[in-house]
């Protein structure tokens, strides 16, 4: 597709030229000084996600942003457990995993509603609807910006809080492990979710009603691979099955949340 | 590339608004759509950019830039910030005159959040200019704008955008300036039993 020239206006050449192109009543051509791209579609489509991950994790650490807000969530609700609960050490070891996964869970959920919401807001998703940018690769952006503002900071902070909760040390590493394998699916199926929702009044409750039971698989087998590991047992299947269940998200979600991105958008 | 629209029908929630539109635009025209509140213009104008549907007819153009009634621009990100990051989508680099084309030069680190409702508008429309689209399909593009905003807009449609072989669909209620055949929608108002009619029966 050729681009417009919107350079060199000022300068009375290339002023003469387009005026006599304008008499002429033909275009002006290419190598009238005016650079002419070959093409928008001269780089790959992945250059294009990156512009769209790099400006929601620029907004993400600007003010009103969110950032952290997650992981300060994640904290309180795991320091507030061992309160309800009593400080006995071996029941706190005993139920940690399970703590950390839910609490996981709800942090991740927290910031899904900002993910197509914003956007919606303010005019950009139409915008970004009719650029080259598929909705594919911004749904996969979104949840890609979404993990890091919310899952990496998670998984990193989880062993942190083992601690508080008296978590076996053994099950320190497969608390990350699962963590880190089960936290995108968290992303993918929250940005499914909020495709889903976007533009609803009071859409981020419906979300939240949506996407907690797709997030029951991996709930079992994240808390079931902390388990095992904490039991000294060996987490392999529960693992497989984790990083099953997140791959499959990957592959599948990002188109299913385009398609309901472009009926919301109609 | 020219823009062809065959006896296009389109629809807004359901129901047909407008039918039997057909026009034909050539490199370097533009066209002003006219019609009372809730014709239909915005309807066309989404249907033109592929954001929805039609229910009948077809719609024959190169790539299109959309632009509507909401900008699309990000108050925590600064106007230079904004523009660079729709070059960035579009695969284009930012054109160095982007700035002083729509009076943006003293505004390009000003966080978007802190400016008027004009300064903002005029952003938007920069856009338009930076992804350097061969169709533009605004509307009411020169909402909130004041008369010299709308001059400087008006002046970026023909000298550098018409002049360069681009075409223009305009919805709008004021007089840009601009030579440009206009079209009235309300002939083209669907009746009630249209195709694709109303759910009613089933109701």
């Amino acid at each position: 597709m050729r681009r417009f020239c919107e350079g060199g206006g000022a300068e009375p050449p290339a002023a003469n030229r387009r005026r006599a192109a304008r008499l002429d009543g033909t275009l002006l051509p290419a190598s009238h000084g005016c650079a002419v791209a070959p093409g928008s579609s001269k780089t790959v489509r992945g250059h294009f996600v990156r512009a769209l991950l790099l400006r929601d994790l620029r907004l993400a650490v600007r003010a009103g942003g969110g950032f952290g807000l997650a992981l300060a969530f994640f904290l309180i609700v795991v320091v507030l457990v061992p309160f309800g609960v009593g400080a006995e050490t071996s029941i706190l070891s005993r139920i940690a995993p399970g703590i950390l996964w839910v609490a996981a869970l709800l942090a991740a959920l927290l910031s899904l509603d900002r993910i197509f919401a914003l956007d919606w807001e303010d005019g950009a998703l139409p915008l970004l609807a009719t650029s080259p940018l598929p909705l594919e690769g911004v749904a996969l952006a979104k949840a890609l910006a979404h993990w890091i503002t919310t899952g990496l900071p998670l998984t990193l902070a989880a062993p942190v809080l083992g601690i508080l909760l008296s978590l076996a040390p053994t099950a320190t590493s497969w608390l990350l492990a699962s963590l880190a394998l089960g936290t995108p699916a968290l992303s993918v199926i929250g940005t499914f979710g909020a495709a889903l929702t976007v533009g609803l009044r009071r859409g981020s409750l419906l979300l939240s009603l949506l996407v907690l039971p797709l997030y029951v698989p991996t709930l079992i087998f994240g808390a079931e691979v902390v388990r095992r590991g904490a039991e000294g047992l060996d987490p392999t299947t529960p693992i497989l099955l984790l990083a099953g269940i997140t791959l499959g998200c990957l592959a599948l979600l990002p188109f299913a949340a385009a398609a309901a991105l472009r009926i919301n958008l109609r | 590339m020219s823009l062809t629209v065959t006896d296009l029908c389109c629809a807004r929630g359901g129901l047909p608004v407008l039918q039997g539109v057909s026009f034909a635009l050539a490199p370097g025209e533009a066209l002003i759509l006219r019609g009372p509140n809730g014709v239909g213009k915005t309807t066309l104008l989404r249907t033109l950019a592929g954001l929805q549907p039609p229910l009948a007819g077809s719609v024959e153009m190169g790539e299109a830039a959309y632009a509507s009634h909401a900008d699309g621009i990000k108050a925590q990100l600064t106007v230079a910030e904004n523009l660079a990051f729709w070059a960035e989508v579009h695969g284009v680099d930012l054109p160095a005159d982007i700035y002083e084309t729509f009076d943006l030069t003293d505004l390009r680190d000003r966080l978007a959040g802190t400016l008027s409702a004009g300064q903002k508008r005029r952003t938007g429309l920069a856009r338009l200019g930076v992804i350097g689209r061969p169709v533009l399909l605004l509307d009411e593009p020169t909402v909130s704008l004041d008369r010299g905003s709308v001059r400087l807009f008006a002046d970026f449609l023909k000298e550098r955008y018409l002049a360069q072989g681009g075409i223009a669909v305009i919805a709008t209620h004021i007089d840009l300036g601009l030579e440009a055949p206009e079209l009235d929608l309300t002939p083209f108002k669907a009746v009630p039993s249209a195709v694709g009619g109303s759910d009613e029966a089933f109701l």
